[in-house]
């Protein structure tokens, strides 16, 4: 009883001092509750047959064990199309967008003039700041086949015009140049945030030891950095199958579909558009569990190898 | 410290790479700026490139007398202060009681949180939740589903666990609850990240249109985003009606331009007063568990 009645009073206190962080917790939680959580229920319609004028549980299963709708979108050729323009810009953007502001924070870690290297920062972080459209407008006017400033420029030196927008293979050179254009400064502040941590000490070593510049950035730098590189690496290898919706659809045109038709664009015009409920939640649900497939292999892959991984 | 001359040979190399870099990023801007204040006549000559040619601002004086323009221009600027305020107070709700080590439950509400980052539903599910809730096309539809970004939740707690416990302690020994705690020594010293995550939040909506897009049909409500998309999309129309001699030639191409410098200047202009915060606020986001 003596027992029971401290705890009660403890349980009193507790609540008496802290109760006020629950209240705050409550919004947030709803937040979490009614639009992160609930709409996992609607994953159901993947499986069921969609009808506007039933609650999911009450819909009728897909034919083949519900399964029907996966197997539709696998025989689809557009959607076949959108996976792989999905991965292959995916890729592409890791290969070149990833490496680049690695480098470039290496470079900017490298230059001994202050105030230019504040200006530098400054204005290569800004591009982060545009919209995707706004990027799309200002490609436009920059890459247009005959009136964009660089065919402008090449046509006065000689050369033919390049469709940068229009033709498939130079669209996907433009995506990716656009995407590292957007980013490259931006995600320089994460590894120079890193190298500030790196112990001058060890560069005074390898001074000592005779070190040349790419030296120390080969064995003192980019060590330094190494946690950190792992580590967006593993959340970008996470994202290889996720698609952005924005970036394809403020850039692409009827000329390049072929290429720009991405996962995103698909369940919008499939989705939204379309209405086919059911086959473009069986297609969003894929594309959520490909994803924590791949985040959990490369993290465990990241473990093997003596990193610290994500979690 | 004396440098060997070959090093400082190299600093300019890299010196150079990067003023690269800077002139491909200030060039189109200042491109499109030029091209918004010239003449048509001299755009569709091709004559503009980083000056304005036949100085004007016909073309800004043609978008804000469009009612079109300047109620997107208005409605967007008023979603964003409203989406940036609601974000804020649901992000420090969420942050600021988790940074209470003895609160029970923390555990499980952070695990909760976190899942969401991972493992989403999709958009068609979100879709038919809001055609559910009766969100769909209403205005509050910009707003609510997005109402809180994990990742800025994460940044304002690892900002919050900068804070001395000890100044908490210190006035709940005086008596001081949560609350007063967050008002009187918590916000006043997260100021910097505050600023950060109110740029995050304002940029995200000013510059965001997917979810107009997909859950808004009415037009009034689109932001300003997918006006702007509109008029880069119907130009390729016109210029075949401009090549066929209907229209002024090139004016479509100088208000093109010049909705492009509208729908960026706002950004321009709140860069420069928050730039010595957010690169703080990114590099807390790296901050781990």
């Amino acid at each position: 009883m003596v027992l029971s009645s401290v705890k009660a009073r403890r349980a009193v206190n507790y609540l008496r001092s802290y109760w006020t962080l629950y209240l705050m917790l409550l919004l947030p939680i709803a937040y979490f509750v009614i639009f992160r959580y609930i709409p996992m229920t609607y994953i159901l319609i993947a499986f069921k047959k969609y009808s506007l004028f039933q609650s999911v549980w009450e819909m009728p299963w897909a034919d083949n064990y519900g399964f029907e709708y996966f197997i539709r979108a696998f025989s689809s050729r557009d959607f076949l199309n959108a996976v792989r323009n999905t991965v292959m810009l995916n890729v592409l953007d890791l290969l070149i967008g990833f490496p680049a502001p690695i480098i470039f924070a290496l470079l900017l870690n490298e230059l001994p003039f202050r105030r230019f290297k504040r200006f530098t920062q400054s204005v290569t972080y800004m591009p982060h700041f545009l919209s995707w459209i706004i990027i799309a407008g200002l490609a436009l006017q920059v890459f247009a086949p005959s009136t964009g400033l660089v065919n402008v420029v090449l046509r006065r030196l000689g050369f033919d015009p390049i469709p940068f927008l229009n033709h498939p293979t130079w669209w996907v050179f433009t995506y990716v140049f656009l995407g590292v254009w957007r980013n490259l400064g931006w995600n320089t502040i994460i590894y120079l945030a890193a190298l500030t941590g790196v112990n001058p000490e060890l560069y005074e070593a390898a001074e000592i030891d005779g070190a040349n510049r790419w030296q120390k950035i080969r064995y003192v730098t980019l060590p330094g950095i190494q946690p950190t590189i792992v580590t967006l690496l593993i959340l970008n290898l996470g994202q290889i199958l996720s698609s952005d919706f924005d970036r394809p659809y403020a850039l692409t045109n009827a000329l390049v579909y072929d290429v720009s038709n991405v996962i995103a664009t698909y369940v919008y015009t499939y989705g939204v558009r379309g209405l086919q409920f059911s086959l473009t939640t069986a297609i969003g649900l894929f594309q959520s569990v490909v994803c924590v497939i791949f985040l959990f292999t490369a993290n465990a892959l990241a473990k093997r190898y003596g990193e610290r991984g994500i979690w | 410290m004396i440098k060997s001359r070959r090093t400082r040979i190299g600093d300019y190399v890299i010196a150079f790479i990067c003023l690269v870099i800077v002139l491909t990023c200030l060039l189109p801007m200042l491109h499109v700026l030029a091209r918004s204040l010239s003449a048509s006549e001299a755009l569709i000559r091709n004559q503009v490139t980083l000056w304005p040619k036949g100085f004007n601002f016909t073309a800004y004086r043609l978008v804000l007398s469009d009612a079109k323009y300047t109620w997107s221009l208005l409605w967007t600027g008023i979603l964003t202060v409203i989406y940036t305020a609601v974000a804020m107070v649901m992000t420090i709700l969420c942050a600021y009681p988790l940074t209470y080590e003895k609160l029970k439950g923390r555990r499980f509400i952070n695990a909760m949180i976190l899942f969401t980052m991972y493992f989403n539903a999709g958009t068609i599910p979100m879709y038919l939740l809001l055609k559910d809730l009766g969100l769909l096309n209403r205005p509050a539809v910009l707003v609510i589903p997005n109402a809180l970004s994990v990742f800025n939740v994460i940044i304002m707690r690892s900002f919050f666990y900068t804070i001395p416990t000890s100044l908490r302690e210190s006035a709940e020994i005086d008596g001081a609850g949560p609350v007063t705690v967050l008002l009187r020594i918590y916000l006043p010293l997260s100021k910097p990240v505050l600023a950060t995550l109110s740029l995050f939040y304002a940029v995200a909506r000013w510059n965001g249109y997917s979810d107009a897009l997909m859950f808004m049909n009415d037009r009034t409500y689109h932001p300003i985003q997918l006006l702007l998309y509109n008029i880069l999309r119907s130009v390729t129309a016109i210029d075949v009606a401009t090549l066929e001699g209907f229209r002024t030639p090139g004016l479509n191409e100088t208000l093109q331009a010049a909705t492009v410098m509208f729908a960026t200047v706002p950004i321009l202009l709140v860069y420069p007063w928050l730039q010595r915060y957010f690169i703080a606020g990114a590099t807390l986001g790296a901050v781990r568990e």
